[in-house]
């Protein structure tokens, strides 16, 4: 799915958990994330903590969404 | 010939112990065969037997992978086995990363050949085909009665430390590894004969497929977030509640596009998954979890993006076609462009 | 242009008194053919020997390999321009000396040059293990340079060929084989509702001792051109090369050029093959554009419906063999590619340097990577201590009990890219 919206030009931030196999689908941002029934959330902490790490995620993600890259790059 | 002992790893579904919400089940090992053991159990007739099972939970695997593989090479060493089996996994992706994964550390670290099963568009293919004998199967278990006796039958040649044939007469997946032979004909031709089809329009194969190169260049950055139209896409099944187009939890048949320009927070009142392929609570609960749009509604309300794009659009990742994915992306990219958007957070379960 | 091979089997060859052939043996007077080769001031000493198929002999390290050819009825002779005046071949008759071939030999110039085994698992994958062999081993002077001791060994093994071809001059064939081009036009109409078929062969062309030349001329300097594919049987076409074995065409290649002879083979019954294009393979990206460029130019200005493309060499031609296989089709024309492939040891890396998924029509002549083990042999013409060091061969190669263990790049025509051999390559 990345790979068919990025051809037309607009970037993907792919943020997901299982890092490689957004590697072998072929994002070219990638941010990882939390688990995989909640990527960008995490059920043990309070709402408030939650909402912290989903904010500083997407932080990331936006800033990767401002940066040139080369090929695939995984914004840690 | 001695017997054969074999160490098979299974996930927390096959060994019966739940569904989606016992994915996170931590490995344990037990003696003997349990569930899908049968079938292979029964291929290898006296040949081979399975002394031992390993189970872990998908999520648990994929998630802590580095420590489950870990613990359960521990766990497989005193059975001192002579060949390992995983699965087989058919199309569940973690479940074939998992068995790709653990397959192909019980080779490197144990020094024990490995043989799994998959359907050749698991993710687990694609990471592991290189360095583990995947058998291909078909996308459901009702393939199991099929499977076992070619997975068998790999199982025990390599447990013997026999030469494996080719991919056509042993049904593994190819690995990408070129080994020569001597043709019937020259390769002039060989050559001649093939332009001649190609010429004629008829079927011919070429004795080397291009590796696909199928990567996209990344598109430029955007210049400044203050200004620009973000959207949302995910293929962790977020729909409205309800699920009104009814998309399939597994293998889905399309996708959909939501308004979300009334929500600031999206909550179990108004918003589920849809999707089959891990466990729901979390995203049921809380779809924000999935889809950022508490966060990224305040972002837009502070100015550091220019604004959210009113709709996102959904799917299920989990057993989708890749021929499908590709077609709903195509549209939803063509959506995306009418409506001006100039970047994407792509989320994935 | 019409051509007729006159083909004289040779059974055997001897060392004698004389240097004549007689009821297919080919008798050599050793002097005769070091009078030819010290000509040359470079090269300071030559010694001859010979080697026969299922022999315990092993030819290391070994430059080119050349079949003796003469023309009887022309004013032109075989290799114009290098052994012999500018004057164009491919037309008349030519005698050729079939079933042997010369080997050339000595000191290494570059890391390229390989092995022939004439019997064991390594005989396999080299033609030349089924030639009754002449090894010429020329010997240059202390302080020569690689480039003028190359082309002195060029140049003597050229000659001694030539003279070995001469010597066939009365001798009444065993064999005759006729090959005919018309001119375009004509061709075209002889055959119009057969498919037109054009061959593109490339030339290694890189510099440093990979060379190849062209009724003399330095294939580098060359724009791509037309020849008839007699020209080739005659000659027209030289090595230089001391690239890596397996895949670089020798001389003797080039006159016996497989894609010409089996696109012959369906000439006029399945197919009409109007000609052949030579092209290069220069290290600068604007001579792999241009070549590439007008490679497809001419092969569309012949106006045929699909092409052969075979490569010489690998690595960075792998990107003009992509570039030419692109265009032509570009242009609608049918190709079908012929190469070979370094997918390393264990066969796991991609095969070619470039790719493109025009190029759906790959025929490969094998992973060169391959391992092999060659166990010693009794004689050896040459120098085993080269091994270590020739292109396929690793530090080690050579073990203390006389086995080598290579990849099968160190071996001579291994991986032909004419499409000489029957090796393949599959996935597993």
């Amino acid at each position: 799915m990345v790979k068919e919206i990025e051809k037309t030009g607009i970037p993907v931030v792919h943020m997901c958990t299982i890092v490689p196999i957004s590697k072998t689908v072929g994002a070219n941002r990638i941010v990882p994330t939390v688990a995989i029934p909640h990527p960008l959330g995490n059920p043990s902490l309070t709402m408030a903590e939650e909402k912290e790490i989903r904010r500083n995620l997407v932080l990331k993600a936006l800033e990767a969404l401002t940066i040139e890259v080369e090929g695939q790059t995984v914004f840690e | 010939m001695k017997k054969l002992r074999v160490v098979h790893y299974i996930n927390q579904f096959y060994a019966g112990i739940g569904g989606e919400e016992k994915a996170d089940y931590p490995p344990e090992i037990r003696e003997g065969l349990i569930g899908p053991g049968q079938a292979l159990q029964a291929a290898f007739k006296e040949e081979a037997e399975i002394v031992a099972t390993v189970i872990c939970g998908d999520s648990y695997y994929n998630e802590n992978m580095e420590e489950s593989k870990s613990q359960i090479l521990e766990m497989i060493r005193p059975y001192q086995p002579d060949i390992f089996v995983a699965g087989p996994a058919f199309n569940a992706g973690r479940y074939g990363v998992a068995c790709g994964d653990i397959t192909s550390h019980v080779q490197n670290e144990l020094h024990i050949p490995g043989v799994t099963g998959m359907y050749v568009e698991n993710p687990g293919v694609d990471l592991y085909k290189k360095e583990v004998y995947i058998i291909e199967t078909k996308n459901s278990a009702a393939d199991m009665r099929k499977a076992a006796p070619k997975m068998a039958k790999l199982v025990i040649k390599l447990g013997h430390h026999q030469e494996v044939g080719s991919p056509e007469e042993e049904h593994y997946i190819k690995r990408g590894l070129r080994k020569n032979y001597f043709a019937d004909k020259r390769g002039s031709e060989r050559a001649v004969d093939m332009l001649l089809a190609k010429l004629r329009k008829e079927k011919f194969d070429t004795e080397y497929p291009m590796p696909s190169f199928d990567r996209v260049s990344p598109s430029p950055a955007i210049k400044d977030l203050s200004q620009s139209k973000i959207a949302i896409v995910t293929s962790g099944g977020i729909v409205p509640k309800g699920n009104p187009d009814h998309i399939e939890s597994s293998s889905a048949s399309k996708y959909g596009t939501y308004d979300i320009s009334q929500f600031d927070d999206l909550t179990d009142q108004d918003h589920e998954t849809a999707h089959g392929g891990y466990d729901p609570v979390f995203a049921n609960e809380d779809s924000d979890r999935v889809i950022p749009v508490d966060v990224l509604k305040e972002m837009e309300k502070e100015g550091m993006i220019g604004s959210l794009h009113p709709y996102f659009y959904t799917t299920t990742g989990n057993g989708t076609a890749v021929a499908n994915a590709k077609a709903f992306a195509t549209e939803i990219a063509i959506d995306l462009k009418n409506h001006g958007v100039d970047a994407v957070i792509l989320t994935s379960t | 242009m019409k051509l007729e091979l006159r083909n004289i089997m040779i059974n055997d060859i001897v060392f004698g008194e004389c240097s004549k052939i007689q009821n297919n043996q080919l008798m050599i007077n050793p002097k005769d053919l070091e009078s030819i080769v010290l000509e040359d001031e470079h090269i300071a000493e030559v010694k001859f020997d010979i080697a026969k198929p299922g022999e315990s002999t092993r030819i290391t390290p070994v430059k080119d390999v050349l079949e003796p050819r003469f023309k009887i009825d022309s004013e032109s002779q075989v290799f114009p321009g290098v052994a012999s005046k500018v004057k164009t071949v491919g037309e008349g008759k030519t005698n050729v000396l079939k079933g042997m071939a010369l080997v050339t030999s000595g000191r290494i110039v570059g890391f390229q040059e390989g092995i022939i085994d004439m019997s064991g698992p390594g005989a396999e994958y080299t033609p030349f293990s089924k030639t009754i062999n002449l090894v010429m081993s020329a010997y240059c002077h202390e302080g020569v340079k690689p480039h003028e001791h190359e082309k002195a060994v060029r140049l003597a093994g050229i000659k001694v060929a030539k003279f070995l071809g001469e010597l066939s001059i009365d001798v009444e064939p065993n064999e005759i084989q006729v090959f005919e081009t018309l001119p375009l036009l004509q061709g075209i109409q002889k055959y119009p509702d057969l498919p037109k078929v054009a061959y593109v062969q490339m030339l290694q062309s890189q510099g440093l001792l990979h060379d190849t030349y062209v009724y003399g001329v330095d294939a580098k300097t060359i724009v791509p051109t037309l020849l008839y594919p007699t020209e080739l049987m005659d000659g027209a076409i030289i090595s230089g090369n001391c690239v890596s074995a397996c895949d670089k065409n020798t001389t003797y290649h080039h006159q016996n050029n497989c894609v010409v002879h089996d696109l012959y083979e369906k000439h006029g019954k399945e197919i009409n093959f109007v000609g052949v294009v030579i092209t290069n393979e220069n290290v600068y990206l604007a001579d792999k554009e241009r070549s590439s460029d007008w490679t497809a130019k001419l092969v569309e200005y012949l106006g045929v419906d699909g092409v052969i493309i075979s490569q010489e060499g690998f690595g960075n031609p792998d990107t003009d063999l992509i570039m030419n296989c692109k265009k032509i089709e570009e242009k609608g024309i049918d190709t079908v590619i012929i190469t070979d492939e370094y997918a390393g040891r264990d066969g796991a890396s991609q095969s070619l340097a470039d790719a493109d998924p025009k190029a759906n029509a790959v025929v490969t002549g094998g992973n060169a990577n391959e391992v092999i083990k060659l166990p010693p042999m009794d004689k050896v013409i040459g120098h085993l201590e080269y091994v270590d060091k020739i292109a396929g061969g690793f530090n080690g190669s050579l073990e203390e009990n006389g086995w080598i263990t290579v990849e099968l790049q160190a071996i001579i025509g291994a991986t032909n890219e004419l499409g000489f051999n029957h090796l393949s390559a599959k996935e597993y």
